[in-house]
This record gives structure tokens, sequence and C-alpha cells, in this order.
């Protein structure tokens, strides 16, 4: 997939767009150029299934913000998240930061390789299904390690629930987020261990 | 105000200014590189650490408020120390390629490391490599020796008002460029090589030509537009390697147009090196005294009346007297120096300069254009408009085809009638500004357009003993030199060319068309280039361009500066005023001046600018009496004067530089050939 020639916002982004520039004064439009761009990307996921910001599409947020387009370019540049070239269907973020590191982020990786048939970091999948990148801390150090699937977080994951999480991506399924041991958000493993009197 | 002291010496700076410039006032340097005075401060090359008294750490003076009693301290083992730590993380990724930087010996990083670095590197590593941008036909870059102090980034947003330059990626990733490829749409592009303080942003047809050291600088004057420009001709041997703007801020600040900067390598084409005379409807060489000879026959022969001589764009004034005396001494009386057509009024200075004066600019709260595009015709002086416009504050409108003058300016319409759409703003502003297009005035109506707008100014409030709001816009820098000298009179240009007159004489005129000159007439064309003009020409005698002569030039705004000779003419070439003064000698009617001082004294006399060199005439507006107009207001919409502005005098005419920028920026014109 190479740079579409033409972009335009759909209706479900158009709403979008109308939320978050409602939200900044007059003159002040310039501020929701980091939301813009991630409507952008979710539209390019939608419409052609690769998630990514096409230069065509930065000067028409440049545009509908009334900013020079070099301002939006340095803005998407700057950001990990955005994606400033065509990526597969699903995007396999893996935390290699310290807590994830040391809780096996090492397999996660190795699982998505394997299972997705990835050489490396920054690859895409033959079939176009998976792109993978490294990223930094997620923010979910407590579950780690993560793997970030596009928007999604999976959590305490082992070589084994990667593969099977990937497997499923690939059959078309949008396994549900969160842990893959099935925690309560970010509560102990195994369920609470205080203030349990009285939860009955 | 605010005391403080920097290194003992007590200083009164105001309020808000920075460390920086207190440590400047003090007379103390401070290296820096990201820190400019006419841009916003970005604080982010840490090369002007200081330390201030109390403060834990050094701190970036440039972004460091002064405040009441501060002590700052500048030469400290922490400075000395924390500058050196600062150069060494620069220098981690610059590449040492000084011998083969252009910006060698003039560069800020190369002088800063020698004088605040470390001695010697201890970084062995490897650096970082960036792809060079394409950004035009007239800059050159080499991004790895990019500090991404930002200065460009800034300046092309700030003060050029063209935002296309860019940081994109980021760390170790971030490179500055366009993101996009394209050329700068910048007419005040070549001043990014000026303030880049290293090698990144060098000229590209100054690449590889000189070392700063073999050149001879010499002050000269940009004529090339009619802003007057502060010029340093900077030369080797016999040629111009390049051509540098000085800070004069009265008119440029540090600021130069493309056109200026960048044309003279046409200097070096198409010149007139040599006399020719037409035998037998051909052109052939010849000597100075057969071509002298050649037109005395015909002048002696015609009737005074029948004699016309037309002063060019980028003539020196000391010319235009000369050539004005010449004919008088003939007894001819028909003299134009309006080769567009202008319908200006020469009878008073006040009615063609730029009464306001540029620096006028930044006290102006209400700005009209009227037919002038003005970032084509003048972009030093269009720069100054949108900082005027930066500061707020200030109403903009313009009248005349819809164009990007940088900043936002209310569009009026194409028209004259237009004007009047501006009225409410001007009536309520204190100091309000008019600035009439010399394009706007090249129409039928003309001096109805004139007259219009000078009675617009009038009734807005514009012409107070205190302020002159009524500004005309020239485009060439020997344009009001001539009008000072009062170099229009009898018929004009369109008659002379109608067949009225037997023999004209064009001094360095270029501007026109040369086909409409009458088949009969005898034209002389004494200039610098062989361009359309001296294909036509029956007796050609070679002149000198500006660079090659001493000389005196009137900006728009009548300020009479003065421009050195950096070279000499090529060949048989002269300075023209001496030219004139050789032909008067042998035919009998000797001009009353043999050396330049003579003809300077001669000058001052002839108009009263010419006698207080670079300065003003006295502000404000002592007769409110318009020009007159006999024909009235039209409604055809205005044109803009400009078709290219690469191309727009005779010397970018010569220009490869100029004729590349012109195919890639467009609106090329059709050259025309010269023989």
């Amino acid at each position: 997939m190479s740079e579409p020639d033409h972009f335009a916002f759909d209706e479900a982004s158009e709403a979008e767009v109308r939320k978050f520039l409602a939200r900044y004064p007059d003159g002040k439009q310039a501020s929701a150029v980091i939301p813009l761009l991630y409507v952008v990307q979710h539209q390019m996921g939608r419409s052609t299934g690769s998630a990514w910001v096409p230069r065509v599409a930065m000067d028409v947020v440049a545009a509908r913000l009334g900013m020079p387009p070099i301002r939006v370019y340095e803005v998407a540049t700057f950001y990990f998240m955005f994606n400033m070239k065509p990526i597969g269907r699903y995007h396999l973020q893996v935390c290699g930061t310290t807590p994830c590191w040391l809780r096996g982020s090492d397999d996660v990786l190795r699982a998505c390789k394997d299972a997705g048939h990835l050489k490396g970091y920054g690859d895409t999948s033959p079939d176009g299904l998976f792109t993978l990148t490294e990223v930094e801390c997620l923010g979910g150090c407590v579950n780690a390690p993560i793997l970030a699937v596009d928007d999604d977080y999976h959590e305490d994951l082992t070589y084994e629930t990667t593969v099977a999480l990937i497997e499923k991506l690939r059959r078309g399924e949008r396994p549900a987020p969160g842990s893959a041991i099935g925690r309560q958000t970010s509560a102990p493993i195994g369920g609470p261990l205080t203030l349990t009197e009285g939860a009955e | 105000m605010a005391k403080l002291s920097v290194d003992g010496i007590e200083v009164e700076v105001p309020n808000g200014a920075s460390v920086i410039q207190a440590c400047e006032a003090a007379g103390i340097e401070i290296p820096r590189f990201c820190y400019h005075e006419r841009l916003s401060v970005a604080g982010n090359c840490r090369m002007c650490l200081v330390e201030v008294e109390k403060a834990p750490k050094p701190v970036a003076s440039c972004a460091y408020p002064v405040a009441e009693g501060m002590k700052v301290f500048t030469d400290t083992p922490m400075v000395r120390n924390a500058r050196r730590g600062v150069m060494e993380f620069l220098l981690i990724n610059h590449p040492l390629d000084c011998p083969i930087c252009d910006q060698g010996g003039e560069c800020d990083l190369q002088d800063q490391a020698v004088g605040y670095g470390m001695d010697r590197s201890r970084y062995a590593e490897e650096k970082r490599v960036v792809k060079d941008k394409y950004v035009g036909p007239l800059i050159k870059t080499i991004m790895t020796r990019c500090i991404q102090c930002t200065r460009c980034v800034r300046f092309a947003a700030e003060v050029a008002g063209t935002p296309e330059l860019g940081a994109t990626n980021r760390g170790e990733n971030l490179e500055i460029g366009t993101y996009v490829e394209k050329a700068l749409t910048s007419e005040l592009s070549g001043n990014l090589i000026d303030i880049c303080p290293v090698g990144a942003l060098t000229s590209r047809p100054y690449a590889y030509a000189a070392r700063p050291w073999e050149l001879r600088k010499t002050d000269s004057i940009d004529v090339q537009d009619a802003t007057g420009t502060a010029t340093r001709v900077d030369t080797r041997g016999p040629e111009v390697m390049r051509i540098l703007p000085r800070v004069n801020e009265a008119v440029n600040e540090e600021w130069m147009a493309d056109r200026g900067r960048f044309s003279f390598d046409g200097l070096k084409r198409k010149r007139l090196d040599r006399p020719w005379v037409r035998r037998r409807g051909k052109l052939a060489p010849a000597t100075w005294p057969e071509a002298f000879a050649a037109i005395a026959a015909k002048l002696d022969a015609t009737a005074p009346e029948r004699i016309g001589a037309v002063s060019g764009d980028l003539v020196d004034a000391e010319s235009t007297l000369a050539l004005r005396d010449l004919m008088r001494s003939y007894g001819a009386v028909n003299l134009d120096c309006r080769q567009d057509g202008a319908a200006i009024d020469a009878t008073r200075g006040d009615y063609f300069r730029f009464n306001s004066g540029i620096a006028g600019i930044d006290e102006a709260d209400a700005i009209l254009l009227i037919g002038t595009d003005l970032r084509r015709e003048a972009p030093v002086i269009n720069a100054r408009v949108r900082k005027r416009w930066t500061h707020g504050g200030v109403a903009i409108a313009y009248v005349g085809p819809t164009t990007d003058l940088t900043y936002p300016a209310q569009h009026l319409g194409d028209g004259p009638s237009a004007m009047q759409g501006f009225t409410e703003a001007l009536d309520a502003a204190k100091r309000p500004m008019i600035i009439l297009g010399r394009g706007a005035l090249a129409r039928a109506d003309g001096a109805a357009v004139l007259a219009a707008a000078w009675k617009l100014a009038q009734d807005s409030g514009a012409l107070t003993p205190e302020w002159h709001g009524f500004n005309l816009l020239h485009l060439f820098g020997g344009q009001v030199g001539a009008l000072e000298l009062g170099f229009v009179q009898g018929k004009t240009l369109g008659a002379m060319m109608g067949g009225e007159v037997d023999a004209l004489w064009l001094l360095g005129a270029d501007g026109f068309d040369p086909a409409r000159i009458g088949a009969e007439t005898f034209v002389i064309y004494q200039g610098h280039h062989g361009d359309r003009a001296a294909a036509r020409a029956d007796v050609i005698l070679p002149g000198a361009a500006y660079t090659e002569k001493d000389a005196t030039y009137v900006n728009t705004e009548g300020r009479a500066q003065r421009a050195f000779r950096a070279i000499h003419p090529p060949g048989e070439a002269r300075e023209d005023w001496r030219i004139l003064r050789a032909y008067s000698e042998g035919v009998g009617k000797t001009l009353p001046y043999d050396t330049i001082d003579a003809v300077r004294a001669a000058l001052a006399a002839a108009a009263p600018c010419f006698g207080a060199i670079d300065m003003l005439a006295a502000p404000g507006c002592t007769d409110t009496a318009g020009p007159m107009a006999e024909v009235p207001l039209g409604e055809a919409a205005f044109i803009y004067p400009l078709t290219s502005y690469h191309l727009a005098d005779q010397i970018a005419r010569a220009s490869d530089v100029m004729a590349e920028c012109a195919s890639i920026y467009g609106g090329a014109a059709p050259r025309l050939a010269a023989e």
C-alpha cells in the first residue's frame, strides 16, 4: 500500500472531529491536532485495514485546523503512536521496558515472531496481518508483560497465551482485552488479599 | 528598568529583558547558537549558560529574565565548565569537515569551539548522519552539520511568514527540513544562510567558490528593488563572489531579498564591454571616439525639441544628473524616468516618496496597500509589515488581485473603487498608512489613482505635521533618484517612442519593449547589459553596473545612500557619468564637473536629499494639497507590475540562478534575445 492521493473524513470521523474541535476556544483549534491525527489513523484502519497517517491526511488536518502543514508533520512524526508508514491489520506492540522484561516480555516477543511470522521489530508479516513494534512503558506494569494490539492491552501473557492470542486474531476474532489469567483489573492474582471481610 | 551587575559591571536594562541582553549591555560577549535577537527565544542550544548568584545551576541566559539586584557571572569555573560541556555535546554529532565546509572561517560553531570548547575530543563512537534536503535552487543543505538550533525554522515562520521548515521526528532522529520535499517559497530565503550558525545551510551559487578571508568587502546598496537594502559586496580579483546584507535598522534591519542577493552572476553575463555603432543596419564594434562621433553627428543635426532622454531603473543619481545636464546643454527638454508610464507627479517630493519611512511601519496602526504586491515588490518592507502585524494592534487591508502577503490582510477588491472600503479603520487609526504601488499608477487613469490615494490619506487624517501616511512604493533603486533630480520634463516616454523625437538617449533604460520605439528614431543605449534595448540601439555606450562605480542611490523613502566600487567595469566600459562628461567635452558642451566630488556637490545643489546622505526629509506633512488629476478614476482592476519576481530587472535577466528560480517558482517571462 502506498501514499493515497486523496483523504477525506468519513461520517463517523466527522462526528469525532466536531466533538474534539468543540473542546477548544476559537482561534485555538490547533490544540486538537493530536486527537484529529488519531481520528485519521482510526479511519484509515477502518477503511483500508491499515491504521496509519498518510501525508494527504495530515494536509487535511492542517487545513481543518488552520495551521501550516509542517506543524502537523512535526507533531505526527514526533509521537510513535502515529504510524507514518502503512502497517498490518493488527499492530502488535510489545512493551520491552524493565518490569515487562523482568516478567517475560522476551517470551512475548518470541511468540509474536513465531506465531505472526515476523522477523523482528519493524517487520510486517507477509500476509499483511501483523506489524511488530517495540514500545516503551505502556503504564501497565502491574500486569506485566503486556502486548498492546492496536488500542487494546493484553496482560499477564506467556509464550503460550500470546500464541493463542495471535492465532485468534488471525482467524478474525477480537479477544477481549485485559488479563490473560483472568485477574480482576490489577488486583492480586487469585483474588483480593486484603479487605476480604464483609466482601461476600 | 532593572539594575543588575554582570561580572561586577552595573547595568540597567528594561524589565522583561533577558540576562543575555543585560550581558550585551555590559559589553560582555556570551556565546550562543539558537538565540537571535530578531527571533523568538528557543533556549535549546544551551551555549549561553551563565552563573546567577543564588541559582543552584547554570542558567540559559537567553531565556532567563533579569531581576532587580541580580548578580550575573559569566567567567567563573562553573560557567567555563558548562560551556565546555555543552560544546562537547554539540560536537558529538557534528562532522569535523571544516576544511571542505563553506562556512569555514565564518562559522559560529568553529569560532566558539575554539573560544569556549575543549582542546581535544573524547568522543570515539559513531556520529549520526542525516540525509541532505532539497529546499530550492538557492540554498544548499548539508544536514549532518545541523546542530538543531531551529533558527531557520523560526526565521521561516516568524520573519518570512512562510512556515515551511520544521523539525520532524525526535531525539537522535530529529531532522530539520520541509518533510515533503519542496523549494522554499520565500523571497527572503537567502537570509537562512546568514542566520544558520553552522554550515548546514549555505549558498548554492557560492558553493566551494571562495573563503571569506580571500574576499575584499565593499559596502554597497541593493538597487534591484527600491528598499535600499544595505549590502556588502564580496569580491575576489575582478569577480563578485557573493552579496550579503549589512545591518541598517532604519531600512532593512539585517535582511535582504533574494533577487539582490543571488543575481550577481548576472553581472558577469551579457555585459556590454565595448562601444558599438550600427552601420548599414548591423551593429559593429567601434571605438569610443567613433561612437561619440556618431552620436554627435546625429544630435547636432536634430532640433533640441526632437531629442529625448530616458533614465533607467538601476541608474545612479550621478549619471542621471550628468545626462540631465547634458540634455539641457543641448536645449533638449524631453526627459523621462518613468519607463513603466506611471503617472507620478514629480512636482513635490512627498508625492512620490515613501513618506512614513520604512521604520515608520513599526508605528502604524492601520495599513492599506493599494495596487502593490508588497511581498514581491519589496520583500524586506513586507517583512517589516509582517513584523508590525505580529506585534498586534494593526489593521491591514489591500486592494488588487488576490495575493498572499504572508500575514492576514483584508482583501477589499481588485479595482480603485475598493479603496474606500477601509475608511473606518483608517479613520480610527492614530497612524494610518497608505502604501500605493507604483504599478497602480502605470495605467490610463494613473493620475486619478494617485489623486484618490492622496485624498484618502488626507480624509483619514494621515497627513499631519507629525505623521505622513501617504507612501509610494517604487520598484527599483534608480527610480527615486531620477525623480528627485526632476528627470521628468516635456514629452513622456510614450510620446517619445511614438515618433515625436528623432534621437533617444536611453541611460540604462531597459524596462519597456523597445519594439515600441519608432523605426526612424536614432537610439543611443548607454548601459551595462546587452538586453532588449541594446539590441534596438544605433549606438551602444558600455556603462558600469552598480557594483562597479562609486554612486548614490535614493531608495523609495527618499533616502540617499552611497554605494562604493567593488570591482572595475569589464573591458572598455566606464562609469556612466564619466562617459557623459567625456562626450560633453568632445562636443564642446563640457559639463561643469571633473571629479566625483564635484558631481556630488552638483547633486546636493540639485536636490536636498543628496546633501544629507542616509537621512530622511523631515517627517510629517506641511501641505496637504494633493496632486491633480485630469482623468476620471476608472474601474479596471489593478495589475501587479512584476510578472516574475526573479526576472524583474536586467541584471536578474542575465542571471542563470534567477532563470532557474523563475523556472522552478513559475512566472517565467519569455526572454527576449539580445543580438
